[in-house]
């Protein structure tokens, strides 16, 4: 070997990264410059597309789905945010309070997925039927109408997403939680916060990582859902999930599927920017570390 | 300056209460569950002490402590702040501080944030609270980490931290729990001097809980010995390695030589005490007296033992034990001898390194003489079974 020791030192952590570089390279990078020559692509089903730069492909595709774009991003967000609410306290009962239950909760948490996602969305479906059990609750207290429904408006298929999603939010905040060192907290009280004072100011900051991650493998699949909308939503919830399913496989529209992709790519990107500009990207990483 | 003023009131406030103990655990008992940690515990700490609390793992020092601090709840008794009951106070509302022995500085705040927090938490002004944020970073030489976050410290710089942050909310008393546990020796040695003048300087009241004994000696004014949930005996460095009460105490501070007996008739100042082999030592009849008739063991420091060859005569009135020499050392300062006595003790025995060398007529083998004065003797009720 032409190497010396220190060389091969160096080199070796390059070769435990190949496995993994020729993953994403053949799976995620190949397919993905080809999608990007896809949706400049022109043509129709019969004949076969062609490659002839149209990038008037992505203002129409936006101009035209502009709705559902938005509608994306508005179910997605709701139910991030609900999904948060319920998440964190469950996330903290386990973390601190649960002790011998602890495990069993975890398991309780991500039990749905030993279930197939179109079946469970289903079951949904039996949940907020008209006259079942739950809508005719909120009938009787006044929160849906006499003749109103659940089924098949945005509150279904918003309820649905943040079911579905539920566990990607819970687990991040337990991990983050239960990372957090208990004395962090007695030193707080020790200096004179109270225990809702000591929550505000150490457990919260030091549990934003959890919050982050949590926030975004919510919100990033729920962006480009489309089966909750689809089983439990009409045309008029569909979101830019549906859209791409309908162009690429029913349609056979290939380049606006793949430029309605590419657009939602990057307002996420865009928008995790923001994100963690928000929440403070030094604090992320230095509570990482 | 308004704080030293502040704290001034506070001392005569509290000398108008007449002499009562500033920190006071009366009959505090405390249970994990079945398992007894504190047992039926007294303490009094004047205002102002430098007192440590010193006992092997499970002796329930930290226990205590974290009583004081209000982390744990007795399950009997009562806890004092300067005559106030505090029981069960949250440690919120308590006017005491804790340096961790994990220091648990906030991750995600800087230093001078850090070190504010109380402050902030009690509603001090802005200025005031840069202000003694800065002269608390002054008092532990880190005025230009301010900026920096805990993780980017070396250990023995987190610790200062962990103090500034305590000292700055001025408390009654500040409590240390094992604080320079997690630092190398030659640190803990040079912040043990450190940790021991900024006390002098501002004055508070430091509980200090450390398992290591010359950390205690070289620090506290009043150490107290604790074991099994109680304490053994209180007192100055000196009381308890000059006259100690216990076998417990005698064998935890220091190296002690101790050899059973029974005690004998008292004559004026000495008392005979016969050893179990036949021999007769003397010490002090005040150390004898609650002891009379009883099993003792009768002990002696190894640095107030004279070894001698056996031939040679003995002072008169001096404690005396013949044995032999089973190894002989040369540690530099001094040198350190184990001998077997008649009675099948093996004593150990320190001599100045006067001459250089290890003196050929002491060696390994030899039949020697071991001296001491009884009024170095002290006398502690035998225990059953072997303690550390």
């Amino acid at each position: 070997m032409g190497l010396s020791l220190s060389q091969r030192r160096r080199l070796i952590p390059w070769m435990f990264a190949i496995p993994g570089l020729l993953w994403l390279i053949v799976f995620f990078a190949i397919p993905l410059a080809n999608q990007a020559s896809v949706s400049l692509m022109t043509g129709d089903p019969e004949a076969g597309y062609s490659l002839t730069w149209a990038f008037d492909t992505y203002t129409s595709a936006i101009s035209d789905y502009k709705e559902q774009f938005l509608r994306s991003f508005l179910y997605a967000g709701a139910a991030t945010v609900i999904d948060l609410v319920i998440a964190f306290p469950l996330a903290y009962f386990m973390a601190y309070k649960a002790g011998r239950w602890r495990n069993l909760m975890l398991l309780l948490v991500v039990l749905p997925f030993f279930m197939s996602y179109v079946l469970r969305t289903v079951s949904w479906q039996l949940i907020l039927a008209d006259n079942g059990w739950v809508v005719e609750r909120l009938r009787d207290v006044g929160l849906v109408a006499d003749d109103g429904r659940v089924l098949a408006t945005g509150t279904a298929v918003i309820a649905g997403i943040a079911y579905n999603f539920l566990p990607f939010m819970v687990l991040p905040l337990y991990v983050a939680l239960e990372r957090i060192d208990r004395r962090f907290v007695e030193a707080a009280t020790d200096l004179y916060a109270s225990r809702l004072t000591a929550f505000r100011k150490v457990t919260l900051p030091l549990a934003i990582p959890g919050i982050f991650a949590g926030s975004l493998l919510v919100f990033i699949p729920a962006c480009g859902d489309f089966v909750n909308a689809a089983l439990l939503g009409t045309p008029r919830q569909y979101m830019i999930g549906n859209v791409v399913q309908s162009k690429f496989l029913n349609v056979l529209d290939y380049p606006t599927a793949a430029a309605l992709s590419f657009i939602l790519m990057t307002i996420i990107l865009v928008g995790i920017v923001l994100y963690s500009r928000l929440l403070g990207t030094r604090n992320l990483t230095e509570a990482a570390t | 300056m308004v704080a030293n003023q502040s704290l001034t009131a506070d001392a005569v406030r509290e000398s108008g209460v007449g002499g009562e103990p500033d920190i006071r655990l009366e009959r505090v008992t405390k249970r994990f569950g079945d398992v007894l940690v504190i047992d039926d515990l007294d303490l009094e700490i004047e205002r102002g002490a430098f007192y440590a609390l010193l006992g092997p793992s499970g002796c329930g020092k930290t226990t205590t402590l974290r009583m004081i601090g209000g982390f744990e709840l007795p399950t009997a008794g009562r806890v004092l702040l300067g005559g106030t009951e505090v029981t069960n106070a949250p440690p919120h509302k308590r006017d005491v501080n804790t340096v961790f022995q994990s220091y648990a500085l906030f991750p995600h705040l800087t230093i001078e944030k850090n070190v504010a927090f109380g402050l902030e938490r009690k509603g001090v002004g802005k200025a005031e609270t840069r202000r003694r944020v800065a002269e608390a970073l002054e008092t532990v030489q880190l005025p230009h980490l301010a900026k920096r976050k805990p993780a980017q410290l070396s250990g023995g710089q987190q610790q200062r931290v962990a103090l500034a942050r305590a000292l700055v909310n001025r408390p009654r008393a500040l409590l240390l729990d094992e604080p320079l546990g997690a630092l190398d020796l030659r640190l803990r040695r040079q912040l043990q001097l450190e940790l021991k003048r900024i006390q002098q300087e501002v004055g508070i009241t430091f509980i200090h809980v450390t398992h290591d004994q010359e950390e205690a000696m070289s620090m506290a004014d009043t150490i107290a010995v604790m074991n099994r949930g109680r304490i053994e005996q209180a007192g100055t460095a000196t009381d308890l390695y000059e006259r100690p009460r216990t076998e417990f105490v005698a064998k935890f501070l220091g190296v002690s030589n101790l050899v059973r007996g029974t005690v004998g008739q008292a004559n004026g100042e000495l008392s005979a005490v016969t050893t179990h082999d036949g021999a007769t030592l003397h010490a002090p009849t005040n150390r004898c007296a609650e002891h009379a008739g009883g099993a003792v063991s009768v002990g002696v420091r190894p640095e107030k033992v004279k070894l001698t060859p056996a031939e040679q005569p003995t002072p008169d009135g001096a404690n005396v034990l013949r044995g032999q020499v089973v190894l002989s050392s040369f540690l530099g300062v001094s040198l350190q001898y184990v001998v077997r006595t008649a009675g099948g003790e093996e004593l150990i025995v320190l001599a100045q390194n006067a001459d250089g060398s290890l003196p050929e007529s002491l060696g390994a083998g030899r039949e020697v003489q071991l001296t001491w004065d009884p009024r170095h003797t002290f006398v502690v009720a035998a225990e059953d079974g072997a303690r550390a």
